[in-house]
């Protein structure tokens, strides 16, 4: 066997060192010791970070076909990478507190092993390593929903999680078995993709598409396969909400754009254009109309990512090398917008165990940097224009619109009112914070310094990324290489 | 080949009928589980009948009986949680947060 073939997979070896380094310290170290979990890991996985922006892809393509290291898997994984480091360091006040102390090498553990298998996800060329993938992404995060083993919420949220990710793969498995039979013995992508081209479509073909789009769509939380999210995002710990919002929806999109572009993607117009035309809409829509009437901070961000789904997959209507750029850029700066957000829940939560958005009127007389921080998040996911989220939604809107077909120009237009529905809930937020005026104000604090550096970075992403074009520049020449 | 076939679908078609109807978390587990290997004897039944020659759809196959076990064994352990918060398996008794 030729060993050499495991230096392209090198994202993936640093994770699993890092896995293996956790495990280990957690296992053997002393009391003492066990203090140090947090700082050490936090550090290690920001030199990670680091090292995956610098490390050139080699452009390899390695065991036989089933893993390919290109510079957009590359970008997407970097992405990925700097999101969850600021997840850990929003967490490291949650995992030092008592309830969690105790568990806290579990948590880095499951974490690593979930960002593992969303690598895989992303880099797989085989169906045989993306399923692998999937599951090694989903199933952990069904143990770190349940992590809060005192509360109630939280066994519930993982309750409904784990059978409706069990569900999903099994529909999943079904639709792949029929596309099986359809793809002269291979599972590769670039096979199916050679063998789908000729001839036509039969009707299992389609209804096995429609499957595959069921499964991950679980995972991404698309409507119709969205009634899932909303229970677990509100139960489980405010940390993992945050890493379920962004980081396992990021990884999930891109490998969807991968799979339907790479190995489906001969059938779009015949097949799966006009299901993903209805699921957007659908799915922009419901996710905006529901996200008005919440109370619960967690749920309200439930919805909205689910609406935010919805313009993510706009990119995989393009097919194309900009909307994939777009698509990821997109993906960036919602990492940075959501978890700015996230981070402000979490701050609070930690300090008063609030969520409710009543409980947030008349922030701004207490905690001003909070509200700032929460009240530019809120501006940038709306996309009101100098902040971040105006670029991404321009730059998909007009990836969508370049291909100069009348159906997507229609499709833009919807997400267009969706975005003025979407200013109105988001600024409902913004209102409880700065007009309402609020009884029982929340006690002015000063949050810990990783909380702080978490929102510092968060800002700064929101403030830069729509101004600084080389991140997009960098995001549709990584993508380049793909399609 | 069309024989090996139906009892796939009927497994797959009695295991959603299963999944939507019953109350139980065990009885949904034991369910899903039957909406899986339904799959996979598609796998192998595709394989056998239409390509004789290769064998990925069997080694597929193997990959997903493993996965599935490790699905079963978090399903389970977190339906004892529930179980030692609640005090029984019934899916109504989970039901504090909607809308």
């Amino acid at each position: 066997m030729d060993y050499s073939q495991f230096g392209a997979m090198l994202p993936e070896l640093i994770i699993l060192g890092l896995f293996f380094i956790v495990f280990l310290f957690d296992t053997f170290s002393n009391e003492g010791g066990k203090k140090l979990l947090t700082p050490v890991t936090t550090v290690l996985f920001g030199l990670a970070t680091v090292a995956i922006w610098l490390i050139p892809s080699c452009g390899d393509t390695v065991f036989g076909g089933m893993y390919v290291d290109d510079s957009a898997c590359k970008a997407m994984k970097a992405i990925l990478n700097v999101g969850v480091f600021i997840v850990l360091l929003q967490s490291a006040k949650w995992v030092e507190s008592d309830e969690v102390a105790i568990r806290k090498g579990e948590f880095y553990e499951l974490l690593l092993v979930t960002l593992f298998g969303m690598y895989l996800m992303i880099s797989a060329r085989h169906f045989l390593l993306f399923i692998i993938g999937l599951e090694s992404a989903s199933l952990p995060l069904a143990a770190m929903v349940a992590f809060n083993k005192k509360h109630y919420e939280s066994h519930e949220a993982a309750v409904k999680y784990i059978l409706t990710a069990v569900f999903s793969s099994a529909i999943l498995l079904t639709g792949l078995s029929f596309v099986y039979a359809f793809s002269g013995g291979s599972l590769y992508f670039d096979d199916i993709r050679a063998e789908l081209s000729s001839g036509s479509t039969p009707g299992l073909l389609i209804c096995a598409l429609a499957f595959m789009i069921a499964g991950i769509g679980f995972k991404l939380s698309l409507v119709p396969f969205h009634l899932w999210t909303a229970d677990v995002y509100q139960g489980a710990p405010t940390a993992i909400t945050a890493y379920l919002s962004v980081i396992s929806k990021g990884a999930a999109a891109f490998a969807f754009f991968v799979i339907f572009v790479q190995a489906f993607g001969t059938l779009y117009s015949a097949a799966w254009e006009w299901m993903m035309y209805a699921v957007i809409i659908v799915t922009i829509t419901i996710g905006n109309l529901f996200a008005i009437r919440q109370k619960n901070m967690k749920r309200f961000m439930a919805f909205s990512s689910i609406s935010q789904a919805g313009y993510i997959m706009l990119g995989v209507m393009t097919e194309s090398a900009l909307g994939l750029g777009s698509m990821m850029f997109y993906i960036f700066v919602y990492v940075v917008s959501n978890l700015a957000v996230f981070s402000v829940i979490s701050a609070i939560e930690n300090k008063t165990g609030k969520v409710g958005m009543d409980d947030y009127d008349g922030l701004h007389k207490t905690n001003p940097w909070l509200s700032f921080a929460m009240t530019l998040a809120m501006f940038s996911l709306a996309g009101i224009p100098p902040f971040a989220g105006f670029f991404s939604k321009i730059l998909i809107f007009t990836s969508v619109t370049a291909s100069d077909s009348m159906a997507l120009y229609m499709l833009v237009l919807v997400a267009l009112i969706n975005t003025i529905i979407s200013l109105y809930y988001y600024l409902l937020v913004v209102k409880a914070i700065w007009i309402n005026p609020g009884e029982a104000r929340i006690e002015s604090f000063r949050s810990a310094f990783s909380e702080r550096l978490a929102l510092w970075l968060c800002v700064g992403g929101i403030v830069f990324f729509g101004l600084v074009s080389g991140i997009y520049q960098f995001c549709v020449e990584s993508a380049a290489t793909l399609v | 080949m069309l024989w090996y076939l139906v009892p796939s679908v009927i497994m797959f078609a009695a295991g959603v009928y299963g999944f939507c109807t019953r109350k139980n978390m065990i009885a949904l587990l034991i369910s899903l589980e039957l909406m899986l290997n339904s799959a996979d004897l598609n796998f192998v039944v595709f394989n056998r009948f239409l390509f004789p020659g290769s064998m990925e759809g069997m080694v597929f196959t193997l990959f997903a009986i493993a996965i599935a076990a490790a699905e079963t064994a978090i399903a389970i352990a977190i339906i004892i949680n529930i179980y030692r918060a609640v005090g029984n398996t019934d899916i109504n008794s989970v039901k504090q947060m909607k809308f």
